[in-house]
């Protein structure tokens, strides 16, 4: 093909003003994207009502399109369990078994549990959920990892809470509409989340490595405490996670580096838990009593 | 169109379907709009590609800055950042008028290459605004997008040229 000739607009002085104007605009187009980025950079929830709009006139997509994907879906699983039905049976009765032992052992020690907390006068920190909703959709390109909510702001959801299923932790509400909600998942490079093992207790960071992983971060030097198959819950350090909701299992140890698997996929999933923030006094900046007299102490 | 000077309308007259090169870039960015979940970034931008598919297929038809309001969309739509679509759109049709200006005959693979080079960059570009938006991830982990993006470019550019066919007749 040859280059066009549009390009050149001749001798007509308008003609070469406009195109002159025309990348005039385009290069401060690109600097005024630029410092709207900065401010992205600096306040993440800047924007937040353009962008809450922008999420509600796309859910009616998202959230009516859902019942055809999981109907498809559905369509392949159910063709292979009819096929699978003699062999699954078995396994399923075998593992029935198996749990009704394990049952009957939990009941016993939530009983025990309940026992001593009632000596040591714990409270059991009674969390409801403040909307219980769907995760409609989620980024597909770009290396960030963030899922849609069909509930918004009208539901009493607000940035910062926490979002989990019957599984694990799902991720933050990052982004509010009316009727809609854009979560952080765990896995996204950006989230963090304070958890221990549940073997030991040993505390550690879950990072997301942006591409459906975990990384696990242990806070102290030397050996690797993780084995595979190791299941990670919430800590509750930081106050924003409750505590233990289950986050992550460990697939492979490679030296330092510790990959984990979040529990709960949110392909697969059909309902999102959205807690409140578990500990509201923790991620309210100071007051001004606090802040003089921290910056009293550091002088 | 009118011939400069000639007084009358020759040649061809405007097209047929003038809007069809907006709508599908509008249309491949509500893609993401679609109720599907992705946990790992392989799944290329088709926004991107449709866009840069027009440019290439026909330089005249957009000055550079129509990159900024598309990309504003596809912000807004897709939940990235605000700005992040819209200067890497605009610097893309930027990078678009230079070739114009430097390359003499073009072919179907020199625009892939070129459709190749600016996707990389694109992506490098996605991964850098993850980067300073706190996202702190290997490259790795979208290098199989970028690799997927330069090799949708074909599919997608095919499926533009019958789109503009379609535009152009009555």
């Amino acid at each position: 093909m040859a280059p066009p000739s549009t390009r050149r607009p001749g001798f007509s002085r308008r003609a070469q003003f406009g195109l002159f104007l025309g990348y005039v605009i385009a290069v401060g187009g690109i600097l005024f994207a630029l410092m709207l980025l900065v401010v992205a950079a600096v306040d993440p929830a800047g924007f937040s009502a353009l962008k809450g709009a922008a999420l509600d006139a796309t859910h009616p997509i998202s959230a009516g399109g859902r019942s055809v994907v999981r109907f498809v879906d559905g369509i392949g699983s159910g063709i292979g369990d009819y096929f699978m039905a003699g062999s699954e049976n078995a396994a399923l009765k075998q593992r029935l078994e198996s749990e009704r032992r394990m049952i009957v052992e939990a009941r016993a020690i939530g009983l025990e549990n309940q026992r001593l907390k009632a000596l040591l006068k714990l409270a059991g920190e009674v969390q409801n959920p403040i909307a219980i909703t769907r995760i409609v959709g989620s980024t597909f390109d770009g290396p960030r990892r963030l899922a849609t909510l069909s509930a918004g702001s009208a539901s009493g959801i607000a940035n910062g809470q926490p979002v989990r299923s019957p599984d694990g932790l799902i991720g933050r509400v990052i982004e509010t509409g009316r009727w809609s909600a854009r979560i952080l998942l765990v896995s996204d490079g950006a989230s963090a989340v304070p958890v221990r093992l549940v073997r030991d207790g040993t505390p550690a960071i879950a990072a997301g490595h942006g591409d459906g992983t975990i990384d696990l971060k242990t806070l102290e030097l030397g050996k690797n405490p993780f084995r595979r198959g190791d299941i990670l819950v919430t800590s509750g350090t930081g106050g924003v996670y409750p505590p233990n909701v289950p986050v992550a299992l460990v697939t492979a140890v490679n030296g330092d580096r510790t990959v984990a698997r979040p529990l709960a996929d949110p392909a697969g999933l059909d309902f999102a838990i959205v807690l409140p923030i578990f500990q509201p006094a923790a991620t309210k900046p100071l007051s001004a009593a606090t802040q003089t007299s921290l910056e009293g102490a550091q002088q | 169109m009118r011939i400069a000077a000639s007084g009358r309308d020759t040649a061809f007259r405007g097209p047929g379907r003038p809007w069809v090169p907006l709508l599908t870039t509008l249309g491949a960015s509500l893609l993401q709009a679609l109720p599907v979940v992705v946990t790992t970034p392989v799944v290329p931008d088709f926004a991107f590609l449709v866009l840069l598919s027009w440019r290439l297929l026909r330089p005249e038809m957009w000055q550079a800055y129509v990159a900024l309001p598309l990309g504003l969309f596809n912000d807004l739509v897709a939940g990235h950042p605000l700005g992040q679509s819209m200067a890497l759109w605009t610097a893309t049709f930027l990078a678009c008028d230079l070739l114009d200006s430097r390359s003499g005959w073009r072919d179907y693979w020199l625009d892939w290459l070129f459709a190749a080079l600016v996707v990389a960059l694109y992506t490098i570009g996605e991964w850098r605004v993850a980067w300073w938006m706190g996202s702190r991830i290997p490259f790795e982990v979208v290098l199989p997008q970028m690799i997927l993006g330069i090799f949708c470019y074909p599919v997608v550019a095919r499926l533009v040229v019958s789109l503009d066919r379609w535009r152009l007749t009555r």
